[in-house]
């Protein structure tokens, strides 16, 4: 008995130095969950906007609706990585609404623009290719190492990466950053972009770099960028032996002069298919074509999709606006102090009455407390959990109701003592008599937890999706530690010559 | 020993004069809506120089908006809620602003009359959202409570009468309920708090506790009865009450230290919120003790039917005279 207590104190401290260690360090990386930098903060917290957009599915077949909510959830993601938003959240609610949220951002409506516009197609032309750096780059990052420097002007627009498989959704290789060249150093080989990438890239050595400038023409003499403008129409289309999935496009008159002038200029060279900004396709030009042209290198679902697209200029399903909130950072900061010192002021009281009430069990339940606390902490900075204002209070509300389970033994411990059991039978009795309650009464608010989580995403409501995922996270927790942490410490003391002193048990 | 059983009566009557007092509140001013249920939008306003709240009135009259709902924050900001205020409209060829966002005109505006002004939240429902979350709350409530009553059912299946457990425990869920609604709609015809999605989550948390609380209770009870301890089942029930009386408010009063924590340091935003929990967890802890295990003597001795009979014929006499 002794021998198995010392081990699960040994482990308990383990996991306490393990929690300490992730709440010290900054920026951590596990491995399973990945890197992460401290807590991530709702709006709420740090101020910004969040908007919730309501997709409507009248004209779209039942079937096709969820595809096209995760597409459109994929672009916004696109366009908001453009604009260089620190963390922002974007994510599915409900199966219909797409809520983004945009730390940092309160200007409502520079951030509805950026959701709300056009798809926008451009053509681009090459004007530099060079091997990719051989030193990976990463989000952060504003300066590459190529191999050829001297290929690239400044102005030009850069992609890196392995273009040839575009539009995939798994291979974040394959989509590709697109920056503008701000600077360049020949002496060190070293392109600087106007701002930082987004995406990290690992290139190796099937890596590009190219270089682009928007593919012109002119027009009654003037010089004019091929753009989705002209289009007159655009499908989806099987070509060739192979029944290769494609998306045929058809201009109008001006865009077919244009597009006549480029692709003969362009024979035998690529010619970049830009979509919000990101390349999708570099065909070769074959021959010069005025009328109509093919975007190949899709799937037949990418091609439906980015034909619709292209029609109506827009995302693939129309967005309606029916929620928006901006938080001034000021009062986020002032509610995040504000909860912090009303986090400390509860957990006191709870500690100054547990060892008041209780004497010495109070003592350890406290430090069951604290380390449930550090625990809790820690899982809040390793478990991808926005925590907003709302969780800061299931946080604290969970601190009062975790010392429940400690309560409740106790309270059955001192019947046992006041039975005339011996100290030891009574602390193990009151354990095994207080739990059927305890687990009885823990199931009744994880229930509640789970209703409240559906009502959350349902409504749209992150604050109460995040009140209800603290909680039960918090209750569960805490059943480990007031029975496993505090079970132990006082198995441990009860072997120690305190425990003859039965006052210190029993007020 | 204390007699709790036996005072039964006065615990209903006394719990009956708390929900009259909230159901009348709710019929005389129903619970006050926050934009979540109702749609529009609110600011908080923070002026750099002292404002009247007459002259934010009148201007924002002047803006077109003579509906606005204007308050004073405990901080001394302007919470101003109105309408929902329209986007800005562009045209769909150049790109161009045809009006401007009516948020940003007013805001404007204040700038003009007051000076230098910060936003400090802003929030806005469209009608689309705020149909539903009444639908939904009434959903989440009704899945909660047939969840529970489910969840009790089974955990007391040993015993011989396992659905009473569950319906005593949903009554005393639906007393503190209707407590919490009560006070609001009180709160809300007096002070003028309104209720947003916020107040349901504490709701439903209520429900939650309501339940964790009235579950401790029934555990002792069902333990006390398996043990045959106690003549009948009226000294077995209050024996158990007895013996859980400790634990119960001491729960409760290290929730309410935290709670009471949130309200005085947390900040106005969650305020209402925490006053939700400190309402839910007192009436909670109560109604475990003095309505739900008490509910279960008036079951079996079936004192409802004895009470209707008593009071029917009276009731009869009064219609003749």
């Amino acid at each position: 008995m002794g021998r198995r207590n010392k081990l699960t104190l040994i482990g308990i401290i383990l996991l306490v130095a393990f929690a300490a260690c992730v709440m010290l360090i900054d920026k951590i990386d596990l491995p399973l969950i990945g890197e992460r930098d401290g807590m991530r903060l709702g709006l709420d917290l740090q101020g910004g906007t969040n908007l919730i957009y309501e997709a409507d599915f009248s004209d779209i077949p039942s079937g096709e609706r969820s595809a096209r909510l995760s597409e459109t959830k994929r672009i916004i993601e696109r366009r908001v990585d453009a604009l260089g938003v620190t963390e922002p959240v974007i994510q599915t609610m409900g199966n219909d609404r797409i809520s983004i949220q945009l730390p940092g951002v309160t200007d409502i409506e520079k951030a509805k623009d950026l959701v709300g516009q056009t798809a926008i197609l451009e053509f681009w032309e090459q004007t530099g290719i060079s091997d990719a750096a051989t030193e990976a780059v990463g989000a952060g990052d504003t300066q590459i190492v190529v191999n050829n420097a001297g290929s690239f002007s400044v102005g030009d627009i850069i992609t890196i990466g392995l273009w040839q498989h575009p539009w995939s959704e798994d291979d974040d290789e394959a989509l590709t950053d697109a920056r503008t060249i701000a600077d360049i150093a020949l002496d060190t080989n070293t392109l600087t972009l106007d701002s930082a990438l987004t995406r990290d890239y690992n290139p190796g050595e099937e890596g590009w770099v190219q270089g682009w400038t928007p593919a012109a023409g002119t027009l009654n003499g003037e010089a004019k960028p091929l753009t989705g403008t002209y289009l007159k129409d655009s499908y989806p289309d099987l070509r060739g032996q192979t029944n290769e999935p494609v998306v045929v496009f058809e201009w109008d008159s001006d865009g077919a002069e244009l597009f006549s002038q480029i692709t003969g200029r362009l024979i035998n060279n690529p010619l970049g298919i830009v979509l919000d900004n990101e390349l999708i396709s570099a065909p070769t030009v074959e021959s010069q074509i005025s009328d109509q042209g093919v975007i190949t290198g899709l799937d037949i679902e990418q091609a439906k999709r980015l034909s619709i697209q292209l029609d109506t200029g827009a995302l693939p399903v129309p967005l309606e606006l029916v929620r928006e909130q901006t938080v001034d950072a000021t009062l986020g900061e002032d509610s995040l102090d504000k909860s912090l010192i009303a986090g400390i002021v509860g957990l006191a009281l709870v500690l100054a009455f547990m060892i008041i009430y209780y004497r010495l069990p109070g003592v350890l339940a406290s430090l069951a407390l604290l380390i449930y606390t550090a625990f809790l902490l820690a899982i809040f900075k390793m478990v991808p959990v926005t925590l907003t204002l709302a969780g800061i209070a299931a946080l604290i509300l969970s601190i009062g109701m975790a010392v429940d389970a400690n309560i409740l033994i106790f309270e059955r411990t001192k019947e046992e003592l006041r039975a005339g059991r011996g100290l030891k039978a009574a602390i193990e009795a009151g354990f095994d008599r207080a739990w059927p309650s305890i687990r009885d009464s823990n199931v009744s608010t994880f229930i509640t937890c789970a209703i409240l989580y559906w009502f959350g995403n349902e409504f749209g409501a992150a604050p109460v999706m995040g009140f209800a995922l603290t909680l039960f996270i918090g209750v569960a927790v805490s059943m480990f530690t007031a029975i496993i942490v505090t079970r132990t410490f006082l198995r441990l003391i009860s072997l120690t010559p305190v425990a003859k002193r039965v006052g210190l048990f029993r007020p | 020993m204390l007699d709790f059983v036996g005072k039964r009566k006065w615990y209903f009557l006394f719990s009956a004069l708390v929900i009259l007092v909230g159901v009348v509140s709710l019929i005389a001013f129903g619970l006050k809506g926050g934009i979540e249920f109702t749609s529009g939008s609110t600011m908080t306003v923070d002026f750099e120089q002292t404002v009247e709240q007459a002259d934010l009135r009148d201007e924002m009259a002047n803006l077109g908006h003579d509906d606005a709902i204007i308050q004073r924050t405990g901080e001394g900001d302007f919470l101003i809620r109105t309408r929902e205020l329209e986007p800005e409209v562009r045209d769909p060829e150049t790109g161009e602003v045809i009006t401007p966002a009516e948020r940003d005109m007013i805001e404007e505006a204040l700038e003009q009359r007051f000076g230098t002004l910060t936003v400090l939240d802003f929030s806005s429902v469209s009608p689309i959202v705020a149909t539903e979350i009444g639908r939904n709350a009434a959903i989440a409530v009704i899945v909660a409570t047939v969840g529970i009553l489910l969840y009790i059912t089974w955990a007391f299946r040993r015993l011989v009468k396992p659905l009473r457990f569950g319906v005593c425990a949903i009554v005393a869920l639906i007393h503190d309920v209707l407590v919490v609604l009560g006070t609001f709609a009180l709160l809300g015809g007096i002070m003028g708090i309104e209720i947003d999605a916020m107040f349901i989550t504490g709701a439903l948390t209520v429900i939650g506790y309501s339940v964790h609380d009235t579950i401790v209770v029934f555990d002792r009870i069902r333990e006390n009865m398996a043990k045959r301890a106690g003549k009948n089942l009226e000294e077995t029930i209050n024996n158990s009450i007895l013996e859980t009386l400790g634990r119960s408010l001491n729960t409760s009063l290290t929730v309410l230290f935290v709670l009471l924590a949130l309200f005085l340091f947390g900040g106005a935003t969650i305020q209402n919120f925490v006053l939700v929990l400190i309402i839910g967890v007192t009436t909670g802890t109560y109604s475990s003790v003095c309505i739900a295990a008490q509910l279960l003597i008036v079951w079996e001795k079936r004192e409802i039917p004895r009470l209707l009979r008593r009071l029917l014929p009276r009731r009869a006499l009064l219609r003749e005279a």
